[in-house]
């Protein structure tokens, strides 16, 4: 059943504008900042308009899974903070946050960025497992692609702490960083009424019906996808849609 | 000996000491401590002969009898609909209050507002356990639609209007839209798309800069530039 909110956006997307004066693929001002937190290995702070979200990594030395003795591994985790919406409430992590998380983590897994078997200290015995943790700010829209912005940049500005085969020392950082040959960007595509945008402010989440994010790497190749939203896609939906992330991709990339 | 330690129209903290001495008086969102006037609140200073009040910056909406707000249904009972008011109590709003039709015993209530809707309306009564009432009867009253809703901080909507209405005039000749303003910060405009996001943007300007002066040109600026 479609609101009053939702016609009214519909009016707005049937001239070819959006509420906020925006153009259907135009972003809001992105800026990325890297080495934020003096505790963590890497962090980053990206904002998208007036979203805001933080990221960190943490780097642990663990046992390796039984089946991959000689392969670290990525463990992402997402906080949405009562303080960054109204919608969000404390306690244990909700459908939304794990769907972040997941996602983030899906579009860095499958791309390959990342070399697992450099991360290995000493097969069936260490290896490097790379935490990440992604905490909201302020939730003006969009939280999906500004996590997995964030969490790139993270990786990237992460520097490995002094490891001597036994513990870690946390305080002195090596100058050996993570190696990423190749740069996911997950782009969201959101689908209202027939119109496809991108960069949704927290109404136009609100309006939409579906959505698809698509992380994908330099030269354009698919990593991931993640449908949501409660209606169903068509092909060609699916295929403008995809088209359009990777148009926006390319955009997106330039920030980093 | 009585001294004023804060200029006009400067902006102050709570606890701040505003003057010193009985010889000036706290006002509104001012109080006496010892022999200081101190702010209550975070505000402008606004000196008026020996009074000092302060113009809140900030803050939740406190509902008043006559105001006229925008309220939001959110639930319907048996004799009426219950409006969130954008502040810490809720109103309701009476079905003899909520339409000047005549409404059949046990009939459908949403056929008039629905959960969700937003309404104009004018608070009737407040009283002192903060039940407010309010109703939809009277000019430019009742269900709003078709336009958009824009949320700003309540402090703020007295710069939204402006002197006798000048700002909010301004805005509505040069985008040609239909703007009502509720005094709980709760904002809804209608017209054309692209007029009414221009409205919107302006809004947001006067929300940003409320309390910078020279305001007004500003905004009239901005939206001769944007609207050609």
């Amino acid at each position: 059943m479609q609101n009053e909110m939702q016609k009214n956006m519909l009016k707005y997307l049937e001239a070819g504008l959006r509420r906020d004066g925006r153009k259907k693929d135009e972003w809001r001002r992105i800026s990325v900042e890297k080495g934020v937190s003096a505790n963590a290995e890497g962090s980053a702070r990206v904002k998208i308009g007036e979203t805001e979200v933080l990221v960190g990594v943490k780097m642990i030395v663990d046992k390796p899974y039984p089946d991959r003795p000689d392969e670290g591994t990525l463990m992402v985790g997402a906080e949405l903070l009562p303080m960054s919406s109204p919608d969000f409430e404390t306690g244990p992590p909700g459908i939304w946050a794990i769907e972040i998380a997941r996602v983030v983590d899906r579009g860095i897994r499958e791309s390959g960025a990342l070399d697992n078997k450099a991360l290995c200290i000493k097969a069936g015995e260490h290896v490097w497992i790379i935490s990440i943790d992604i905490v909201t700010i302020n939730d003006a829209g969009n939280l999906l692609d500004a996590s997995a912005l964030g969490t790139l940049a993270a990786i990237e500005d992460t520097r490995f702490p002094a490891f001597d085969g036994e513990a870690i020392d946390y305080k002195t950082k090596t100058d050996k960083r993570i190696k990423m040959n190749k740069h996911p960007i997950s782009v969201t595509v959101w689908k209202i009424g027939k119109h496809l945008l991108v960069d949704p402010t927290s109404d136009e989440e609100e309006a939409a019906e579906a959505r698809l994010t698509v992380a994908s790497i330099e030269d354009g190749k698919l990593c991931a996808m993640q449908k949501g939203g409660e209606e169903p896609l068509d092909m060609k939906d699916i295929q403008k849609m995809v088209d359009m992330a990777l148009e926006n991709a390319a955009k997106i990339r330039k920030n980093l | 000996m009585a001294k004023l330690l804060v200029k006009e129209r400067q902006v102050v903290v709570p606890g701040e000491e505003l003057a010193e001495g009985m010889e000036y008086l706290p006002g509104f969102g001012a109080y006496r401590m010892d022999d200081h006037v101190r702010a209550k609140r975070l505000g402008i200073v606004n000196i008026s002969g020996r009074a000092i009040k302060i113009i809140p910056l900030s803050g939740r909406y406190n509902p008043k009898t006559d105001d006229a707000i925008i309220g939001k249904v959110i639930d319907i009972t048996l004799n009426g609909w219950r409006i969130d008011t954008n502040s810490a109590y809720t109103s309701l709003l009476s079905l003899k209050d909520g339409t000047t039709e005549y409404v059949q015993k046990g009939a459908d209530l949403t056929r008039y507002y629905k959960i969700g809707d937003y309404v104009a309306v004018t608070i009737v009564n407040v009283t002192s356990q903060k039940l407010i009432d309010v109703s939809a009867k009277g000019p430019g009253l009742g269900k709003l639609s078709e336009g958009r809703i824009v949320r700003v901080n309540a402090s703020k909507v007295p710069r939204i209007i402006g002197k006798g209405g000048s700002m909010i005039s301004l805005i509505k000749e040069a985008t040609n839209c239909r703007i009502m303003v509720g005094q709980n910060g709760i904002i809804w405009i209608s017209g054309e798309p692209k007029k009414e996001s221009i409205a919107a943007q302006a809004i947001g300007l006067i929300e940003e800069k409320a309390h910078l002066s020279g305001l007004t040109d500003e905004i009239s600026r901005f939206l001769k530039e944007k609207v050609k």
